[in-house]
């Protein structure tokens, strides 16, 4: 049976995010999360292959304990176990160090794993890294940006479309893909599906310790990047009001921009000064 | 014997050359960070026959022809090539290991990649093997008074940026957004030095195979690429108030870009849509008529230069973000704006 792990990350929703201003790092555990949009298309072409093949997911996250929710989104969804990897050393861990810890807890948690899927990108890091380091660490086989996916026994083939080239890849298990949103949509949760996520849902919970991870080198103690400094771009921008009558705004509008307006076109709006 | 001179490489990623130009953006740069170091600035190119490719203007010098005098003719001083059958197609395992054993082997302070979905996955697992930090997708680029490289590189939609160092791993790494630095002026009288790079004895065999590769017709970057950027939302009020937005986008020389809600009712095209879901833009003035401001649509539209935004609503989110937020109705300005055009533009 084809055992496959998806890897799911719970992202803040808010739009109002608290930082903590001495590390620079999101305290997560005061946001309200959700499941990434893109490890949503990872898990429904899980569930595909699942639904044509066959084959058993389990749905992997790390993070603070109440991202335990996704995980049993994921059940809800269809996954048949979750593993929640958390834990306080863990915390700040930059890519490298979180495609490390992934990789240790699922050799750990699921061993003769055959296909690993993984969100092409999240929604709030949006670094795209961790699925290919994620390769590196495993030491298998991996794609990233895939579009499509079907299993044919022991090899996968793919299609993606980067940089302009529409390319059709094919490799043996195990192998390890980062999904696209678009083709991949997430799906609503099936009826019985609540049930499965919250009756005897098959979660267990595993920290540093548990997976045997050194801990110099996870957490934000072993990223090799450091975060100096952290605002909002439009921070300090001016923000003029301009308001009235809709002609008059206008006016206003050329009488103290019409430099910046016709120089990005290229024209004198310049007028003679009655 | 001097110390080796330190080094800022920058990743040829020459395969949708001329169009993507990212390549000679972050030479560019690099000639700029490199001076602060003391550095020189060396480019990568991994390919065959990467000689027959033609460059902007031919060089004068035949031995700096193809992707290796366009590098040196945008500023690079050095450029290592690996030019063999095998290297033919972009390869990411066969690239990975050639850059591994290269930086193993040279020792480079910093290197640069453009964030092309290629490059944007060979970065992560080139640093992964060499155990150094990594920045994606950077808008920025400095040397700090500790000589460190900060990357400057944005997340939650751009909605923060982040500033962040590799203080004890080496090389440093960054991809970097395309456009976000302006190439130097082609040099056809420039030289450098070009640097052999053989293929190892044994090269595995790729367990990723290419089964299929087809180039596809560049899609239209209108959009993208344009100055003015007249963008519509639900706020306009009708299809025939939108429809106006074409009228002002011609007088200003510019693109018509759409919201999700319009793109639903049929006011304009999905190929108009700006957000997560569609293009990002990046122009020097964005006009924003009648848009709230979801976070999937200012997400693609924060590399905007200047925003002019009308709204009726003075607390929508766009109007927050906007260099002049104006309190109107969006389809009287944008008819208003354009009778002033016509009246200014001779």
């Amino acid at each position: 049976m084809l055992k496959m792990v998806v890897c799911i990350k719970q992202v803040p929703m808010v739009s109002e995010l608290p930082w903590d201003p001495a590390t620079g790092t999101l305290q997560r555990d005061l946001a309200e999360g959700m499941m990434n949009p893109a490890c949503r298309s990872a898990l429904d072409a899980a569930l595909r292959i699942k639904e044509t093949g066959g084959g058993e997911i389990t749905a992997i996250t790390m993070g603070p304990p109440m991202a335990e929710e996704v995980l049993r989104e994921a059940i809800a969804l269809g996954a048949d176990r979750g593993v929640l990897l958390t834990d306080l050393k863990m915390a700040g861990a930059d890519t490298s160090v979180t495609s490390h810890t992934l990789a240790r807890a699922i050799e750990k948690a699921c061993p003769g794993f055959d296909l690993v899927l993984c969100g092409f990108s999240t929604s709030d890091s949006e670094t795209a890294q961790v699925g290919p380091q994620l390769a590196e660490e495993l030491d298998i086989p991996g794609v990233a940006y895939i579009d499509e996916i079907g299993v044919f026994g022991q090899t996968v083939r793919m299609q993606r479309f980067t940089d302009h080239f529409l390319e059709t890849l094919e490799m043996d298990l195990p192998g390890l893909v980062t999904v696209n949103t678009g083709r991949y949509a997430p799906r609503n949760v099936p009826l019985g599906g609540l049930q499965a996520a919250f009756d005897g849902a098959d979660i267990v919970s595993l920290d540093a310790a548990a997976i045997g991870l050194d801990p110099e080198r996870i957490g934000a103690k072993g990223s090799a990047t450091k975060i100096l400094n952290v605002y909002s771009p439009t921070a300090g921008k001016k923000n003029i009001v301009l308001t009235g009558a809709p002609k008059r705004i206008v006016e206003q509008l050329f009488e103290r921009f019409d430099d910046k307006i016709g120089g990005a076109i290229g024209k004198d709006l310049k007028t003679e000064r009655k | 014997m001097t110390a080796k001179k330190r080094a800022i490489w920058v990743f040829g990623d020459y395969r949708n050359y001329f169009q993507n130009r990212v390549a000679l953006q972050l030479l560019s740069r690099a000639k700029e960070l490199a001076a602060k170091i003391n550095a020189e600035v060396c480019a990568v190119v991994f390919g065959y026959k990467t000689d027959e490719w033609t460059g902007d203007v031919p060089s004068y010098n035949p031995a700096f022809c193809g992707v290796v005098g366009e590098y040196i003719a945008h500023g690079a001083d050095k450029v290592y090539l690996a030019d063999h059958p095998r290297l033919a197609a972009y390869s990411m395992e066969t690239y990975t290991l050639l850059m591994e054993q290269l930086v193993k082997r040279e020792k480079p302070e910093i290197i640069l990649i453009g964030a092309t979905t290629f490059g944007r996955e060979f970065a992560a697992r080139v640093a992964k093997r060499l155990g150094t930090g990594l920045t994606a997708d950077c808008i920025g680029l400095d040397i700090n008074s500790e000589g460190l490289l900060v990357q400057i590189a944005p997340s939650f939609g751009g909605n923060l940026v982040a500033e962040i160092v590799t203080p004890e791993r080496r090389p440093q790494m960054a991809t970097v957004r395309p456009g976000t630095f302006q190439e130097i002026p082609h040099d056809y009288v420039r030289t450098g030095t070009v640097v052999n790079v053989p293929l190892p004895k044994s090269l595995p065999a790729d367990r990723v195979r290419l089964v299929r590769s087809e180039r596809c017709p560049q899609r239209e970057q209108k959009l993208e690429d344009a100055k003015v950027v007249v963008c519509g939302g639900r706020g306009l009020g009708s299809k025939k108030k939108f429809a106006k937005l074409f009228e002002l986008a011609e007088l200003l020389g510019g693109e018509v870009g759409a919201t999700r809600p319009v793109v639903y009712a049929d006011w304009a095209g999905h190929n108009a849509l700006v957000g997560q879901a569609g293009k990002p833009i990046r122009p020097q003035i964005l006009f924003s008529f009648g848009i709230s401001g979801a976070i999937q649509h200012t997400a693609a539209c924060n590399d905007a230069k200047f925003v002019i935004a009308v709204n009726k609503n003075p607390n929508a989110a766009m109007m927050k973000r906007a260099d002049v937020a104006i309190v109107a109705d969006a389809s009287q300005i944008c008819n208003s704006l354009i009778q002033e055009l016509k009246r200014r533009i001779r």
